[in-house]
């Protein structure tokens, strides 16, 4: 029996050798290929997401970007995945690193990860523009399954996907029209209008809904505030206002009075009545040239969050939100459109005051009259937040 | 192009021994290329080579290196999608494109776009801008060599118009006139790794001229120009080594022509920088002021596009007026010089090329591309190459 079973045993021992250790050991080089090509990715992707302002990091990430459009389409996924949380200067890198790839696998007739693709882009929580171009490498390979997806997209946090499902709507409802179903149209175009953050593609629904019939309030809808007090003019000669800090900048108070541009000034209440919430300093000021004026307002929150101060304008301006100074921007009469700047910052629980300053400069011709500038609270998306009602009289006497 | 096999005949035939067009304006950022004279063939046949659609929108010229021509483009929500595609020049057929996202403000009138400065190369490297500021560098075959993005870098610089400054890369150096109200610099980045080299602080102000390179006694200087005059630097390390202070425009930008400048101001202005510490004024004419286009020079011969759409031709020595041919306008594209014929490509997209040695200038051959056309063309080994918002063209035979 010892014999029998040395028999067994050498002759198991000898297949062992003949049949499985070969596999073994394939199988331990490919786990360890594996990994060694998973290392080399995270080590590119690492060396990639390191870059920073002023070309910091552009040699390692020159290097590691020929490494990673080395790999395959298995790669697109990490590379996807590491546009979470990445600065805007990787993702300059990263994007690229995906054109490359897919477009060097569709060409050479291989297979990209659809299925995986498709998953990572309804998973929300990711980079919105690593989710958008997840699905433009579905969409490039499966253009009837991409299009299907997109309805879903309507209240999609990625801006580019909520743009593409809106005007899906909207040619359905242009459709609609055309086939005299102005009713069916209008309750399309509603919906369009309630999941559009896009500005241009907001106008342009609310001038297909006024066609019809319901107009849209455009102040309201884009949430602009109108109620500010005022004061002005201050000197701006030799546009040198701009850096100078008349006393608002150092503290409000809506009682006092101050020297401004040949004559006193006080704070005044004022309420726009515009279309989309222009606030003209011509009007509570005069129409005078090179001056400077502030307008303040309160904002009151439920809670401490993070929001978005929007502005639009043709006038050199700055803000300060509860004293913290923002953003400003030095140029006169060139373009205004809504949301031109924007402007990331947090709220605190309760009352803030928002501070915004506008400069007039010297030019004389009829363009150059306007004073004024737009503003509204938006979360990250542009979808307005409003303020909430004053908790308590201690405020500035205005709020939105 | 619909009238484009009834009458399409520009003067461009095959030509090896051509350049490359690297910049805008091509190689001495006049307007002028390099094709041997005896290219100059007016082919009586369709030129036609290739035509292919584009992504996205452009004002900025195409470039040409060797057999690829690289175009920009901008699209998307916002404009906020950047486009840098190269083509083949023999067929047409895209051999890669890379995109990128916008970091600054990509704002601008809409007559223009994100995508309205030309990109530049060394024959190495192709390096892009755009109106955010976001500059690209990648090799010929599209591997990314670096990435900056001024608009993060430098935010208070931005023009709500757009801006337009092209690239020029000089000696191992990109030069990137930054200019706008608000701030205003060029940097000198390193073509290697895009890190600055230098960075000069400009005249604030808003601008959309690009700078010119100037060969002059074997040396390359740059000429920045703004509204506040033009001076002339060293592109490796960004020294002034003149300037000149009296008003100059922000729109066209100024021509090279050997040992002087053409700079619009007081209509034209020649300004002679050659053995001089100072450069000193040559001549003024108000007659040869060009609109939007920037002037071209040929043959000791000045021409200027004007805002009514008329090429006006000028004695470059003297400034004196020759003639004045009413062309089909208006012009946002410069003319374009190439084997003795000028090239103007209207707003409507109405190329027209002109004969200058008629003795008042002739029309010779007209074609309707069918689209807006705001671009200059690039000429380059015995082909034009002109670009709209939706298309690029190759005209000449490959």
């Amino acid at each position: 029996m010892k014999s029998l079973a040395r028999t067994a045993c050498a002759s198991t021992k000898s297949r062992w050798r003949q049949y499985f250790l070969p596999g073994l050991a394939a199988l331990a080089l490919t786990v360890c290929a594996a990994a060694e090509s998973a290392s080399r990715l995270a080590e590119a992707l690492a060396a990639i997401r390191a870059v920073g302002p002023e070309g910091q990091g552009n040699a390692s990430a020159s290097a590691a970007w020929k490494k990673l459009i080395a790999g395959d389409g298995g790669s697109l996924l990490a590379i996807l995945g590491a546009m979470d949380g990445a600065s805007d200067y990787a993702l300059n890198w990263l994007r690229p690193a995906v054109d490359a790839i897919a477009s060097r696998e569709l060409k050479a007739g291989g297979k990209l990860p659809l299925a995986e693709l498709g998953k990572f882009l309804l998973e929300t929580s990711h980079h919105p523009r690593a989710r958008r171009l997840a699905y433009e490498v579905v969409a490039h390979a499966d253009p009837a399954v991409a299009e299907r997806m997109l309805m879903g997209m309507l209240n999609d946090p990625s801006l580019e996907l909520r743009y593409a499902a809106v005007q899906k709507l909207v040619d359905q409802a242009d459709e609609t029209v055309a086939r005299s179903n102005q009713l069916s149209a209008a309750l399309l175009y509603r919906q369009a209008i309630g999941a559009a953050r896009d500005a241009t593609q907001i106008e342009a629904l609310a001038k297909k809904l006024a066609g019809l019939g319901q107009p849209v309030e455009l102040v309201q809808h884009f949430g602009f505030l109108t109620q500010w007090q005022v004061i002005g003019p201050f000197d701006n000669s030799g546009r040198r206002g701009f850096e100078t800090a008349f006393p608002p900048e150092t503290k409000i108070d809506l009682t006092a009075e101050y020297d401004g541009k040949g004559r006193k000034v006080r704070w005044q209440s004022y309420t726009t009545t515009h279309e989309y919430g222009m606030v003209d300093m011509n009007k509570p000021c005069g129409k005078i040239k090179e001056v400077t004026a502030y307008a303040v307002t309160d904002f009151f929150s439920d809670t401490a969050r993070a929001v978005e101060l929007r502005l639009g304008g043709k006038n050199s301006w700055k803000v300060w939100l509860n004293g913290k100074f923002l953003f400003g921007h030095d140029e006169y009469h060139a373009n205004c459109e809504i949301d031109q700047y924007i402007m990331p910052a947090q709220l605190q629980a309760g009352r803030n005051m928002i501070l915004v300053k506008v400069c007039q400069n010297e030019e004389v011709e009829e363009w150059t009259n306007e004073w004024e500038f737009q503003l509204r609270v938006t979360d990250s998306l542009g979808t307005p937040v409003r303020s909430v009602a004053p908790v308590s009289s201690n405020n500035s006497g205005v709020s939105n | 192009m619909k009238t484009i096999a009834l009458s399409f005949c520009l003067a461009f035939a095959v030509s090896a021994t051509a350049g490359d067009w690297r910049q805008f304006r091509g190689p001495h950022s006049n307007g002028v290329s390099d094709d041997a004279p005896a290219s100059g063939v007016l082919l009586g046949t369709n030129c036609l080579a290739w035509q292919t659609d584009l992504p996205g929108r452009g004002l900025s010229s195409p470039i040409v290196v060797g057999d690829r021509v690289f175009v920009t483009c901008s699209s998307g929500l916002r404009e906020q999608r950047l486009h840098v595609i190269c083509f083949r020049t023999a067929d047409g057929a895209k051999l890669w494109e890379r995109q990128f996202w916008a970091t600054g403000r990509t704002m601008c009138h809409e007559k223009t776009c994100v995508a309205a400065p030309s990109p530049a190369s060394d024959g190495q490297h192709i390096v892009a801008t755009f109106s955010s500021n976001d500059i690209v560098c990648l090799d010929l075959d599209g591997n990314l060599i670096w990435v900056r993005g001024l608009g993060r870098d430098y935010p208070q610089v931005g023009n709500s118009l757009g801006m337009s400054a092209s690239l020029l890369v000089a000696g191992g150096v990109v030069v990137a006139q930054v200019e706008s109200q608000s701030e205003a610099f060029t940097l000198g980045l390193d073509v290697s790794s895009g890190l600055n080299r230098w960075k000069l602080d400009r005249p604030k102000g808003a601008n959309w001229t690009s700078p010119a390179l100037v060969t002059h006694d074997g040396t390359q200087l740059v000429a920045l120009q703004s509204a506040k005059g033009l001076a002339a630097i060293e592109p490796a390390t960004g020294r002034v080594l003149w300037n000149h202070t009296n008003k100059t425009s922000w729109v066209p930008s100024c021509t090279p022509i050997a040992g002087s400048l053409l700079i619009p101001a007081q209509g034209l202005t020649a300004l002679n920088f050659a053995g001089a510490d100072s450069p000193k004024i040559q001549w003024q004419s108000n007659q040869l002021r060009p609109g939007t286009p920037s002037p071209t020079v040929w043959k000791g011969t000045i021409f200027t596009l004007n805002d009514g759409g008329v090429l006006t031709s000028g004695n470059a020595a003297t400034g004196e007026r020759l003639w004045q041919l009413r062309l089909k306008g208006p012009f946002s594209a410069s003319p374009v010089v190439s084997s003795g014929f000028i090239y103007c490509v209207s707003e409507k997209g109405v190329a027209q090329v002109v004969d200058p040695s008629k003795p008042e200038g002739q029309v010779v051959s007209e074609v309707e591309l069918g689209e807006t056309v705001l671009s200059t063309p690039a000429v380059a080994h015995g082909a034009l190459y002109i670009r709209s918002d939706g298309r690029l063209w190759r005209f000449g035979r490959s």
